[in-house]
């Protein structure tokens, strides 16, 4: 019992978060900013949050996560930090070379109120960006939204100062990823080549966080979209955004811009929202649904058809992010499993507004996000109605082992396995991973669990 | 002392270490790169800032107060003040172990508390928000102490952490509350954290509770957070010597046995760097001496039993001391002779810490290994160079901005356990009271020493010297590997542990064993890639 203090009647709270289903802005940015190739992230702020966000990334992709940092000292935080940055510039472009420097700004970077967009254009003015080279930047300060609003900052940020338009048009879809994993990016690529789409991915963090094994270390790996690659997005016929609250800004950004139209989809997590991601792939492209993608469609539900007695009632209690929890939630509904508790830390009113739409199917669910939808609520939730599986990232583990849930880690971040960056977890691929999963903890479970007598040898 | 061996020149190594840098920056680090003289300790620049842009492994001064030192008490909630981040990055990842007494006793280290500061707190202040949540910690978990972590904003838009603290703690009554103003941006490392964490230690804990407790040999053990468990085998230690543990700070720690630290007759210092401010404090309020001891390598954790035994000069504990070491050895014995065979000769890095870059070398010289080039992430000057060298360390604005405490003896409770004789007596017989030599006298001549080792000058090092293992975080383990070499940390230990003691010793011979010996490092190449790189290879060690 690690979590024996968490006592079962819900008080509101409003002053304290307890074990967050959340956390800060710059982390997304550095991760999307790993989605260009050759990109350095720099942190605008002191040594911590810099320090932080890469253990974080490190431990969840076990890859090198390289990022810079202004280091901030109580001088810089009182006289601004700009001297810092355009310092920092410097060291970086002559010490680690990169194509672009891509800066997000920190709690504290904001609260003093440094303006990266100025601090750039200085930079720029005084020669310290060398020719060919780039300085993007996004705001990312830690006090709004979450890790999520942050990497779609960041994504906004590549696409404004990169995008241009030059009038005229090419053949290609823009797919903008919202927060998934290396091994999503690579699906979602597989899936446009299947479909005979001409796409172009941004970010992409795919052969960047998963590099090989080579006896070199690659400070740029191969993979992220390439500055000519991003430059061309505003030329492209038109944008899917893969999630409302990672990639859509970036879509409404680029159309502003550029005149791209675009649609946005949920990230395909399950069946149905892999059925719309296709069908939009599909008519972006103009081109028809290939027979071999109806087949892997086909043996997903086959799968979910033939397990449905160990999926059917099981309630479920899950937290994450909101471009991931909504689409897990319609495929846990499709699988006949009951969401029951969810909670996630993002702030959000049309999140919100889509979780009540897509929990009509599930009366008496609790559903909570923004400050205090923390994991200590879920908790307390789950004392109250216990659930049969709980889905999260790692620190799920300790309210698993409190309450002996069958737990699937699924989101950010994963800190005690291996698979989610290797494995798709989007897509009839990813879904049928996922539906793996799930029932290898509930089966795993019953067999732990069965009288000797009821022990059976095939399930 | 390890082994003579002949290293490269330094020289020239330290101009390809630092000639990619702007010339202001090369100018800086060539002084924190120096060729070690075992015997003619040179000057170390340390404790100064990173340069802007320069990948580092350094943290800040909040990791450092909370992260570090507080963290690992596991009956205090620490309410981190600030936004989401900086207390979810905090959250278990340090792996401090603790043992509460009973399954109902308190133990908050699984939880994560924070403020969650909104831009509207930034804007008109958070000082409100922060009472609530203290409030709501309070009635949820009624606990014996709430601390309060100020995290950057917080410090900018001036919300008064300290004067919040005093208003909450006269209204709870029963819960001792108090602040640290730890902001991220103080000094230049986490050390500026650790130092800050020791004067609210000091001020709001230490001398609470003047019950003296039973034992004949009581003591401290400062700087030990219990990482993998290591202070689990270093209290087995102390109890099966018949020494009685009042205190440790922080590892498997609780606010009641602060409290009553100083009832203790000795303090001994594991961890040099983050808390040797403490040592001193409660010397000079209390009387209590304190030496450095190192329960991290076999010969080193004997000496530190044995220096104890000493200092308390009771012929009864020095042979209980001598009976323990003569147990404990014939284990260690059997596995050493096994393994180091496989790892004499081989050689390491260490770039880690403010303390475990030193102690660490005592394991490698007893698995036969010579340490090429070490260095610390946020050590001052007297980690590397000794004590005596305090005196001659400039104090720059840094620095300054850090709270030194004026601590005067105590007119009731201060008791000096030794006179001045009796400690000149102990120095005499060897025993290093009050003071540290520093890494570099144990380091071999011509090997490099850096502070603050960045990512460029690590890589560079690997390249040139091809170490057989190099320790450091997390953040260096993957780029290390890539390189084919592999990367014990010394942060977290790879999740194993612990290392410290007897058998802590056993843990860490094995896994270098493994590490350095692991047939996977052979296997980089693809069978079709190794013909070529074969010939390679062969001219390049040549």
């Amino acid at each position: 019992m690690l979590l024996r203090h968490t006592s079962k009647e819900v008080k509101e709270r409003e002053g304290l978060t307890i074990n967050p289903a959340k956390t800060c802005q710059p982390i997304g940015a550095m991760y999307a900013a790993l989605g260009i190739h050759g990109c350095l992230p720099h942190s605008h702020g002191s040594q911590g949050c810099c320090s932080y966000h890469r253990s974080t990334l490190t431990r969840h992709y076990k890859e090198p996560v390289m990022a810079a940092t202004s280091s901030f000292t109580e001088g810089a935080s009182v006289f601004g930090g700009q001297a810092n940055l355009l310092s920092a510039i410097e060291t970086i472009f002559s010490v680690y070379d990169p194509e672009v420097i891509a800066v997000h700004s920190t709690c504290l970077s904001e609260t003093i109120g440094d303006d990266l967009q100025q601090i750039t254009k200085k930079a720029s003015d005084d020669g310290k960006i060398p020719e060919g080279k780039y300085v993007i930047y996004a705001s990312t300060p830690s006090f709004v939204g979450s890790h999520v609003t942050g990497y779609a900052n960041m994504v906004v940020g590549m696409t404004e100062q990169f995008a241009v338009s030059t009038g005229e048009k090419n053949d290609k879809v823009n797919i903008i990823a919202g927060w998934m994993e290396p091994s999503d990016m690579r699906e979602i690529k597989s899936l446009a080549s299947r479909l005979g789409v001409k796409i172009v991915l941004f970010p992409d963090t795919s052969d960047v966080l998963d590099a090989p094994q080579t006896g070199k270390h690659e400070f740029y790996p191969k993979g992220g979209i390439t500055i000519d690659e991003l430059k061309t997005v505003g030329d492209s016929k038109s944008s899917i955004a893969v999630g409302c609250i990672t990639a859509e800004p970036a879509a409404v950004a680029l159309d502003k811009k550029c005149k791209v139209p675009f649609e946005t989809v949920d990230m395909p997590i399950g069946l149905s929202a892999t059925d719309r991601f296709i069908m939009a792939l599909s008519k972006a492209g103009g081109v028809e649904v290939p027979a071999e993608l109806t087949a892997e469609r086909g043996r997903l539900v086959d799968v979910m058809a033939d397990m449905e007695q160990y999926f059917y009632g099981k309630k479920v209690a899950l937290f994450g992010d909101p471009d991931q929890l909504m689409p897990l939630t319609e495929f846990l509904l499709d699988l006949g499993m009951v969401p029951k508790h969810i909670v996630s830390g993002t702030p959000g009113l049309r999140f919100e507004k889509r979780m009540k739409e897509i929990l009509e199917r599930a009366p008496g669910a609790n559903f909570k996000n923004g400050p205090q939808a923390d994991m200590f609520l879920m908790h307390q939730w789950i004392k109250n109605e216990p659930v049969d599986l709980l889905i999260g990232n790692t620190y799920g583990k300790y309210i698993a082992r409190d309450e002996d849930i069958p737990f699937v880690r699924f989101g950010f971040p994963i800190l005690d396995r291996i698979g989610h960056s290797y494995f798709p977890n989007i897509g009839y691929a990813g879904s049928l991973r996922l539906v793996e999963k799930i029932l290898g903890v509930l089966m795993d479970q019953q067999d732990r669990t069965a009288l000797e007598e009821k022990f059976e040898l095939v399930m | 002392m390890p082994a003579k061996v002949n290293l490269p020149d330094p020289a020239s190594i330290t101009e390809e270490l630092i000639n990619k840098y702007p010339a202001k920056v090369a100018k800086k680090r060539r002084k924190s790169i120096v060729a070690n003289d075992p015997d003619t300790i040179p000057e170390v620049q340390a404790n100064v800032r990173t340069v802007p842009g320069i990948i580092t492994q350094r943290g800040c001064s909040y990791a450092g107060c909370k992260g570090v030192v507080l963290g690992p008490t596991r009956d205090i909630v620490n309410i981190v003040h600030g936004p989401i981040g900086c207390s979810f990055y905090a959250w278990l990842t340090r792996r401090n172990q603790t043992r509460p007494e009973t399954p109902e006793h308190e133990n908050y280290i699984t939880y994560c508390f924070s403020t969650d500061m909104q831009e509207e707190h930034v804007v008109f202040g958070g000082e409100k928000k922060l009472k609530v949540a203290i409030q709501e910690a309070y009635d949820l978990f009624h606990p014996k102490a709430i601390a309060i972590f100020s995290t950057c904003p917080v410090g900018l838009i001036g919300d008064d952490v300290h004067a919040v603290s005093r208003e909450m703690k006269e209204k709870l009554g029963d819960c001792n509350v108090f602040g640290f103003s730890c902001e991220g941006y103080r000094g230049v490392s986490q050390s500026a954290g650790h130092h800050i964490a020791n004067n609210g230690v000091f001020k709001h804990m230490v001398g609470n509770n003047n019950e003296i407790k039973p034992g004949k040999f009581k003591i401290n053990l400062l700087g030990e957070y219990n990482i993998g468990g290591d202070a689990f085998e270093i209290e087995r230690l102390l109890e099966k010597s018949g020494i009685t543990l009042i205190a440790s700070f922080s590892g498997n720690s609780t606010v009641g046995a602060m409290e009553n630290a100083h009832t203790a007759d000795l303090n001994i210092v594991q961890c040099h760097r983050s808390i040797n401010y403490m040592g001193d404090m409660m010397e000079t309020k209390y009387g209590i001496p304190w030496m450095k001891v190192n329960f991290v390598g076999v010969e080193s954790t004997a000496k530190s039993l044995r220096k104890i035994a000493e200092y308390f000069g009771d012929a009864e504990l020095k042979a209980k001391v001598e009976e323990v070491i003569a147990e404990e050895m014939p284990a260690v014995k059997e596995i050493i002779e096994e393994i180091r065979p496989r790892t004499e000769g081989k050689t390491a890095m260490l770039f880690v810490g403010g303390s475990r870059a030193h102690h660490y070398q005592d394991l490698f010289n007893e698995l036969g290994m010579t340490t090429l080039s070490a260095g610390y992430e946020f050590a001052h000057r007297d980690d590397y160079e000794g004590r005596e060298v305090l005196p001659n360390i400039k104090i720059d604005a840094d620095s300054k901005n850090i709270e030194e405490l004026k601590v005067t003896a105590d007119p009731e409770l201060y008791n000096p356990r030794k006179s001045p004789e009796e400690i000149e007596e102990l120095k005499a017989k060897g025993l290093e009271m009050n003071g540290y030599t520093g890494m570099m006298k144990q380091m071999v001549h011509k090997s490099l020493v850096i502070d603050d080792v960045s990512h460029y000058e690590s890589e560079k090092l690997i390249e040139i010297y091809k170490p057989d293992i190099f320790c450091a975080g997390i953040k260096k383990k993957y780029v290390v590997q890539k390189m084919g070499v592999p990367l014990k940390q010394l942060h977290s230990y790879d999740y194993g542990g612990p290392y410290t003691g007897f058998k802590g010793a056993v843990n860490f011979y094995k896994d270098i064993d493994r590490m350095v010996n692991n047939p996977v490092w052979k296997m980089i190449k693809a069978p079709w890639e190794k013909a070529e790189s074969e010939s390679l290879e062969a001219s390049y060690v040549a």
